[in-house]
């Protein structure tokens, strides 16, 4: 298992540099800070599953888990949304004890009031009007193969297939590659598959992105390799 | 009696007399005689409209002020427990038009309780009485029932005009009152206004012979409107200007409601993605292009590339557009600014990008007002947004801008110091850094020097909103520099009591002043005691002030009304929010317990 996660986190995404420990911000600044939070709740999680196996290549002060445990809400921590550029410096990591010259405390996740913005505007931004689902979101599984747990995303916070491939990309670090109707996905490691109302596995962006939405009851990241085959709705 | 630069209501009322003065009758001190017979001066006065004219003009002496109680008009009361619906029912006589504001400005954030108050029925009750020719009614931030609506549509014969914005409590029932019983009605106007389901009947109220209206905006209520009455009403309203419809309004029926208003010169259009017919299409294209008078344009809820291109033939002298409903991307925004070329007013969503915002840059050289809002205020999908590069950019392009509105994750001093330097004339700076507490992301300084830039640079500021990490230093500046500054909020800033000081110390045209998580105790409160009288109000939440520092202020300023909401569960001797305001009526009687009166 301990292998396997961090098989997961080499091989994925070249666009960013891993290394073993959890590192400071000091020390790799471009790190980014939600890859480390990921990071280490993987490894949180790892090591308390293997417990009997022989000590990984960690050293101790690596327990040290300084950004935050696992399991925080992660609307706390900012991070980047897409796999192209760390957009985010990890100055923003501010919340760190490390920053000596805050004088206000550090703010607890979702503050009421903050940031000023009416509730009526922040809602209409997420609910997009959709018959079946009245106001609240429309949240679906979303697997990963070789990823040891699922996440799970509002599909009404994306306007279109572009945004949600750009969200999966980046919640998972791979790359999916562009979408053509004859090829698939073809050319790319990954393949975005979801789950229809019938049950049957469909190929994600061969139907208009309103029918997509109102169809998918889960997405599944599979390797292209096994994707192959898939013939959308034909 | 304080002579303050704003005053609604004078703090101090003279003993007004129930009939018109004549110097012969005067009891005041022995002034020379007034070289104008009073007609003469109520004449002359009947043309001044500012409120904040006639105040002065009602302080310069007795009979001055006198003539100026009996032809006041227009009624604005900037704080509505400021004064009593008895203390104005005796100085103004013959009022047609009241514009009242009621809550803090932190409630639209949720930060007050929903039965804090503010109800406007105590008013109605007075208006009902003492003004029957009440033709305006504008609220803001006021709590007004179906009872309230009903006893506004059945006292006044000649009401003109309804605007409610950030308002609540009411239902379709108390609008259907308003529909039924106001024959001259011209306008009906609800803006951002908080309500549950409201439902759309109301609109079908209004009588077949009705046809005054020349404003309609009922963008932010919720619930379905009968369209086959909403285009009857359209139809037979010749005057019609101002149409902004709910996002129930399809495209399509948009369409019918164009060809019968061409003359528009605001619309608000309803939901803007709608399988269409190319025919439709087409038709659609068409109605948009009749619209040659086209200033303001919003609604485009749901508008995609698809369907913008629908809006082109109608841009032409837009100066206002609004896409604060609408997140598009930056290739399509930066599509449909090509068309705006007379734009003055803009605001999208951050969606748009810092690409977006060089297209802003670019196609915008008269831009005068932007405001970029969240998509994603609370980080749940890590949205980008927008960065200082985008804000540069439309600094560098647009010379005139003076009004900004900007939600961003990141900032840097030298941004900002360059924006001002490109766009010297602004009068509203607000800059919202969303995580509280940032610094300057490349330096990792406090972001001080940049709203020392700010007040330093642009001589003019009238209101400003600062974030990010900030020391007590932002405070020195703005201080020392920001003359003219009339309202200002802080969140999350300052090291101690003296910020604050240096801020009630300076800034002589203060009016405003809300602050929340910041370290500021009861030493900072008792600095501006002076000063609260001549403000409309202070806000202060979750800082360090006690309960004792609010009664040491309290009694030492029996003219201020001082209000606490302790936090449930906290300590008692915190005050936790403090809402601190000037009165002439003194404590409110409607307090819910709550609310401690200190």
């Amino acid at each position: 298992m301990n292998s396997a996660v961090m098989k997961f986190m080499y091989t994925q995404n070249k666009a960013h540099r891993y290394c073993l420990t959890p590192p400071s911000y000091k020390t790799c600044p471009q790190f980014s800070h939600s890859l480390t939070t990921n990071f280490l709740q993987i490894y949180v999680i790892s090591r308390k599953m293997e417990r009997s196996c022989s000590a990984p290549a960690f050293e101790k002060d690596d327990l040290n888990l300084r950004l935050g445990l696992p399991g925080r809400d992660e609307s706390e921590q900012p991070s980047s949304s897409c796999a192209k550029t760390n957009k985010r410096s990890s100055s923003e990591m501010d919340t760190s004890p490390h920053n000596n010259q805050s004088a206000a405390p550090p703010p607890k996740a979702q503050v009421v009031g903050w940031p000023p913005v009416r509730s009526y505007r922040k809602n209409a931004l997420q609910a997009q009007k959709q018959p079946e689902s009245e106001g609240s979101g429309m949240f679906v599984k979303v697997s990963m193969d070789g990823a040891p747990y699922l996440r799970k995303i509002d599909l009404k916070f994306y306007n279109n297939y572009l945004d949600l491939l750009k969200a999966l990309e980046g919640m998972f670090k791979c790359t999916i590659g562009v979408y053509s109707e004859r090829e698939g996905y073809n050319g790319s490691e990954f393949a975005p598959t979801y789950e229809d109302k019938d049950g049957d596995w469909m190929l994600a962006g061969d139907v208009p992105w309103e029918m997509f939405i109102t169809s998918c009851k889960r997405l599944r990241i599979m390797k292209a390799s096994e994707a192959k085959g898939l013939g959308g709705c034909l | 009696m304080n002579p303050s630069s704003e005053s609604e209501m004078d703090p101090e009322p003279k003993k007004a007399e129930d009939l018109p003065s004549n110097s012969e009758n005067s009891h005041g001190p022995v002034h020379p005689q007034s070289p104008f017979p009073d007609e003469v001066l109520e004449k002359v006065l009947s043309f001044v409209d500012s409120h904040k004219d006639r105040s002065s003009i009602s302080l310069v002496r007795k009979d001055w002020y006198n003539a100026e109680r009996w032809t006041r008009s227009k009624l604005f009361i900037g704080n509505c427990y400021a004064v009593s619906p008895e203390i104005v029912a005796r100085r103004f006589r013959r009022i047609k038009s009241v514009t009242l504001k009621g809550k803090p400005r932190f409630s639209d954030f949720n930060m007050l309780p929903l039965d804090w108050g503010a109800n406007v029925h105590s008013w109605l009750v007075m208006f009902a009485k003492v003004y029957p020719f009440l033709e305006e009614l504008r609220l803001k931030r006021m709590t007004i029932t179906d009872e309230g609506l009903e006893l506004l549509a059945k006292s006044f014969p000649g009401f003109k005009a309804l605007s409610l914005s950030s308002c609540d409590g009411f239902t379709e029932n108390g609008l259907k009152a308003i529909a039924s019983h106001c024959r001259h009605l011209t306008e009906l106007n609800i803006q951002d206004s908080i309500t549950e389901e409201v439902g759309g009947g109301w609109l079908s109220c209004f009588p077949e012979n009705f046809a005054s209206l020349e404003i309609l905006n009922f963008s932010s209520l919720n619930g379905d409107v009968n369209f086959d009455d909403l285009e009857r009403l359209v139809s037979r309203c010749k005057l019609l200007r101002v149409l902004k419809v709910n996002e129930s309004i399809t495209l399509d029926q948009l369409q019918r409601l164009l060809v019968h208003a061409p003359r528009l010169t605001e619309l608000g259009t309803g939901s803007f993605q709608q399988e269409l017919t190319p025919r439709q299409y087409e038709e659609i294209e068409t109605a948009f292009c009749n619209c040659r008078n086209l200033q303001v344009l919003s609604g485009l809820w749901e508008a995609t590339s698809l369907y913008l291109p629908l809006l082109y033939g109608a841009c032409a002298s837009l100066t206002f557009l609004n896409l604060s409903d609408a997140p598009l991307q930056s290739g399509e925004f930066a599509k449909l600014l090509a068309y705006c070329p007379n734009l003055r007013c803009l605001w999208v969503i951050d969606t748009v990008e810092d690409k977006g915002l060089e297209a802003v840059g670019s196609s915008c050289p008269l831009l005068e007002e932007l405001r970029v809002y969240p998509a994603d205020p609370y980080d749940r999908h890590h949205r980008d947004g927008v960065t200082e590069l985008g804000f540069l950019a439309v600094s560098r392009g647009c010379p005139k801008l003076h009004y900004v509105l900007y939600f961003c994750r990141r900032m840097t001093n030298a941004a900002v110091v360059t924006i001002v330097q490109n766009c010297p004339d602004f009068t509203h700076f607000r800059l919202c850094i969303m995580t509280p507490g940032q610094p300057d992301y490349l330096t990792n300084d406090p972001m001080d020097e940049a709203f020392g830039a700010v007040v330093k640079t642009c001589m003019k500021i009238k209101r400003l909103s600062v974030s990010g990490l900030l020391t007590d230093r932002t405070f020195e500046y703005i201080g020392k520099y920001a003359k003219d500054l009339e309202t200002l909020s802080v969140a999350f800033a300052g090291s101690s009591d003296w910020g604050m000081q240096c801020i009630m110390e300076g800034c002589p045209k203060l009016r405003k002043l809300e602050i929340r998580d910041c370290p500021f105790g009861d030493a900072a409160l008792l600095s501006g005691r002076e000063k609260y009288e001549m403000m409309r109000s202070l806000w202060m939440s979750t800082c360090s002030v006690t309960m004792k520092g609010c009664r040491l202020l309290a009694r030492e300023f029996p003219r201020l009304n001082v209000e606490v909401i302790r936090e449930e569960g906290g300590d008692e001797d915190q005050a936790h929010k403090v809402y601190v305001y000037r009165s002439v009526a003194g404590p409110r009687r409607d307090a819910p317990p709550f609310v401690l009166t200190v």
